[in-house]
């Protein structure tokens, strides 16, 4: 049990209840979310387990539907009065003659995360011994690291979804990040560097057993990228190819076609994709799927927040825009199945949103990719980015990259921005590798104030110009 | 369900904070720290004239921070009821005893504790009034206002109309208690409108005030919005090339917050600030100064004491050019060998934090129109985007739209550019300081000029 909250006790007849009251005054649909959430963060600085913070989220989302039109209240008290107050609320949105909800027909979600093993229920002492080991690692991989700071957060989220229309179902979701954020500092030059590296997902304590996603590793490539730009040099301003690393640099995607995706802009006809299904948007290179069946993935998701069992999407098909992320309120308007409707929490309606989203293998290698450029720009690692859905400019933030000189990568670069924007971008897919790898697990996507976490991936992908914004002009 | 916020409200939130303070201390804390906020809010939005979401809610949220034997835990909740309270208390408990202890803890001295404080004029008991229909009829009101500015308006991302009301208690084991009420209406809009192949251009606009009376009217705030949007209209790169920038102020807002990120107790005992050693030292040019000071009336950053029980606090940051002071709360303070600036706030947890209220760039002598005229050829930058700061090293690089400015005259719409220069630089260069500060935000600047920077286009 996630919090305090017996979702045992939340059966058929009071979410009949819930759900008729809140369809008093008529109304199309209406769903009610329960959430219980526990999360428990450790902070490890200056070579100690300096706080531990725990946390406790609970209460019900009530959401009526008339039209176009929600209404939407939420209590975090979960007794009969206050919970019924919330769907009164929330059903003053409509303004007819009462409607009844299907009787809850329960479903059973498949499962696709660690649910065996949960990290909440391991000894904090585990957990502690992970951050040390990093905080050691760190500090034994160069003499220029100065600081090291090392944080483990987990969560367990309970969620009972219940609608009008049947919907009855449970699931547990956790979910663990794990990050190093390193200083270095250069006596000799006085320069300072940062670097971070991190990871998680919907996963159990055995995740850092794997290779790559230990905590040695994490805080060696933490070190590595900040005692590694303590090097870098100025980046280039200007038009050029740039070659995207695999994993991280599916991030591009997230934000360059994948929010523009999102089928709610494209029924209010706010984003540049509107209108473009079966329409060629990306070199025929590019196929974009969205997937949130990926075991333990951070994105990954049993159901949506609308109750609905979330299955694999294909967005773009060898270059054409083939579908759009739905959530039920736009599965009615494009006439299909959704199963994206997400939210931060019960205080927030849900929307269509992204899980794993990642661009598909192309014919290349990675070396030759690298070998074909003779100037341009290597992108590794990413801070993050954003995108103006209504035209498709988007930017993006490198915290690891590189010059590429005669098809060889060379020195480091600072204070790089790739700035495109994303139908232009992806026709300019001109080389794709094999390699396709799906970020460790760490993006966190914003929408409308709401954080969600999601997943990234891509193979090594060249781009034949996009325009860097460095600080030295050729 | 929709109660209001009123001294009733505060009077429970102290006494909930008291109670767990209490139970804290008696299961073995030897400092305990409870802040506790009882908030409701109303959010209208409309689309095109409809309603598309109107959310109501009344919201809890507490936090309790403990220490004990030189270890420190924080723990959260949402959960009012006896039960609920007495887990937090389980929880802070049984995790202080897995951290390690901090010789350097500190709390505050009971005898800087603050006992009175001023009315900051930062509650408008009557938000209450605006219900869910009048809070649609405003949104329709500045909605329609952006659609009727140009025929090229052809869409809305909506216009959304939202208040708070919220009663705020701090209760600590060393003898502070106090609370005060706070609300805050916003209204804003986001207008559409269509450019050639295929894209969209829109530009929204708000206004926030904690007092109705303050706010912009509905048809104000959609004609901005309208006007702004269709100003984008037509934008495309330029070439890559080093130009004066002229940064308006919703741009140089986000160039302030930056900055703050590098002065924050936090950033400077981490190492991770380009600032950390800087102090006394030139940081910008003469013509800058920025104070972040809580006690403006009515400021959307406004406190009447800080999150550790501290008097509020003028506090100079940049002194024309000069860095003067960093902001530190008790812990950061004590780790540099300094005293706390009354800076602190607490996290969802109750962990003291620093944190900024009203963090202003003075305004300067020129009207921004004058800047514009004395500036031949530029960039005047409305907009950015991304994420490209480093803190540690302060390498700035963001994407931006605004206009080209030629013979002293805002020009052609600009896009999918990106400008870029390291901190010191940026800071250092400017050199032309606007009159037009305007306090929407807790982050604020006048209009200003970076005499050089790298747009990066073709």
């Amino acid at each position: 049990m996630a919090g305090d909250v017996d979702f045992d006790s939340i059966d058929p007849v009071l979410v009949g209840r819930l759900l008729s009251r809140a369809l008093d005054r008529g109304g199309d649909y209406a769903d009610l979310y329960f959430q219980a959430r526990r999360s428990t963060s450790f902070s490890f600085e200056d070579g100690r387990l300096r706080t531990a913070t725990c946390g406790v989220s609970i209460g019900l989302g009530v959401r009526v539907q008339r039209g176009d039109a929600t209404g939407y209240a939420y209590t975090e008290a979960l007794d009969d009065e206050a919970m019924m107050a919330a769907a009164t609320t929330a059903g003053r949105i409509a303004a007819s003659t009462s409607t009844s909800p299907a009787p809850p027909r329960a479903l059973t979600p498949p499962n696709r995360y660690a649910q065996e093993h949960r990290t909440t229920d391991a000894p904090s002492e585990e957990k502690r011994s992970l951050l040390a080991r990093a905080d050691r690692a760190a500090r034994a991989f160069d003499a220029r690291v100065t600081r090291v700071t090392a944080s483990l957060t987990e969560e367990d989220k309970e969620i009972l979804v219940a609608s009008s229309d049947g919907t009855f179902v449970r699931d547990r979701q956790p979910l663990l990040r794990f990050g190093v954020h390193v200083i270095a500092e250069d006596p000799k030059t006085h320069t300072r560097q940062a670097g971070s590296s991190g990871g998680g997902g919907r996963v159990a304590l055995d995740y850092f057993l794997l290779p790559g996603r230990t905590p040695e590793h994490q805080a060696r490539e933490a070190a590595r990228i900040a005692t590694v730009m303590l090097d870098a040099k100025e980046a280039p301003a200007g038009e050029l190819p740039v070659v995207l690393g695999a994993g991280d640099s599916g991030i591009l995607l997230h934000e360059a076609v994948g929010h523009g995706l999102e089928a709610d802009f494209n029924r209010k006809r706010t984003s540049n994709y509107t209108d473009r299904i079966g329409q060629m948007v990306a070199s025929e290179l590019v196929t974009v799927v969205d997937d949130p069946t990926f075991a333990q993935g951070r994105g990954t998701i049993n159901i949506d927040d609308e109750g609905v069992i979330a299955k694999p999407a294909r967005l773009i098909d060898r270059g054409r825009l083939v579908g759009y992320l739905q959530d039920r309120q736009t599965a009615r308007f494009f006439g299909t199945e959704s199963g994206r409707g997400r939210r931060e929490s019960f205080r927030c309606a849900p929307m269509p949103r992204m899980t794993n989203t990642v661009m598909l293998h192309g014919p290349h290698s990675a070396e030759e990719i690298i070998e074909s450029v003779k100037f341009g720009v290597y992108a590794k690692r990413f801070s993050g980015g954003q995108v103006n859905i209504s035209n498709g400019d988007f930017v993006f933030s490198l915290t690891e990259s590189y010059l590429i000189e005669d098809g060889k990568i060379t020195a480091p670069i600072r204070g790089v921005n790739l700035i495109g924007n994303g139908p232009e971008v992806l026709a300019k897919v001109d080389m794709l590798a094999a390699d396709v790898e799906v970020s460790d697990g760490i993006w966190t996507c914003g929408k409308e104030g709401q954080s969600v976490p999601v997943g990234v991936g891509c193979p090594t992908t060249r781009i034949s110009a996009i325009t860097v914004g460095g600080t030295k002009v050729s | 369900m929709g109660s209001s916020i009123s001294q009733h409200e505060l009077d429970k939130a102290l006494e909930i904070a008291r109670s767990v303070v209490q139970e804290a201390i008696k299961r073995g804390a030897e400092v305990a720290e409870v802040e506790a906020n009882l908030s409701a809010n109303l959010s209208s939005k409309v689309r095109l004239g409809e309603v598309e979401l109107i959310e109501q809610a009344n919201t809890f949220g507490l936090g309790l921070r403990i220490i004990k034997n030189q270890r420190t835990s924080t723990a959260f909740t949402n959960d009012t009821t006896a039960k609920g309270l007495r887990a937090v208390v389980d929880d802070v408990v049984t995790l202080a005893s897995y951290t390690e202890p901090d010789p350097l803890l500190t709390t505050v001295d009971p005898a800087e504790l603050v006992r009175t404080w001023p009315d900051l004029s930062l509650f408008d008991p009557s938000l209450e009034m605006i219900d869910a229909d009048a809070a649609t009829q405003l949104a329709r009101e500045a909605e329609r206002a952006a659609l009727d500015v140009d025929a090229r308006i052809t869409n809305s991302e909506g216009a959304s109309l939202d208040r708070m009301e919220s009663a705020k208690a701090l209760v600590t084991s060393g003898g502070f208690e106090g609370g005060f009420l706070r609300s805050q209406i916003s209204l804003s809009v986001s207008p559409v409108a269509d450019d050639v192949a295929n894209k969209k251009r829109t530009a929204s606009f708000f206004d926030a005030r904690r007092h109705r009376s303050a706010l912009m009217t509905a048809t104000e705030i959609g004609r901005e919005a309208g006007r702004r949007t269709v100003a984008k209209l037509g934008a495309t790169k330029i070439e890559t090339e080093e130009l004066p920038v002229i940064f308006h102020p919703d741009a140089g807002r986000s160039l302030l917050a930056l900055l703050y990120s590098c002065i924050a107790g936090e950033a400077i005992y981490r190492r991770q600030s380009y600032l950390a050693d800087r102090e006394g030292t030139r940081v910008a040019s003469e013509a800058v100064t920025i104070i972040d000071d809580p006690l403006i009336a009515e400021g959307p950053g406004s406190r009447p004491f800080d999150g550790e029980g501290l008097a509020s606090r003028r506090n100079v940051v940049v002194d024309r050019g000069s860095l003067s002071s960093f902001l530190l709360d008790t812990y950061s303070a004590h780790r540099l060998g300094k005293k706390s600036t009354a800076s602190a706030a607490r996290s969802a947890s109750a962990l003291p934090s620093v944190a900024p209220t009203n963090f202003v760039m003075s305004q300067g002598p020129d009207a921004p129109s004058c800047i514009l005229e004395d500036t031949r050829r530029g960039l005047y930058v409305t907009s950015m985007m991304g994420f490209g700061f480093n803190a540690a090293t302060g390498d700035f690089s963001r994407g931006a739209e605004g206009f080209l400015i030629e013979d002293g005259h805002l020009g052609r719409a600009v896009s999918e550019i990106t400008i870029g220069l390291n901190f010191d630089d940026l800071w250092g260069r400017i050199d032309r300081v606007g009159s037009d500060l305007d306090l929407r935000t807790r982050f604020a600047t006048p209009t200003f000029r970076v005499a050089r920077m790298i747009v990066a286009g073709r």
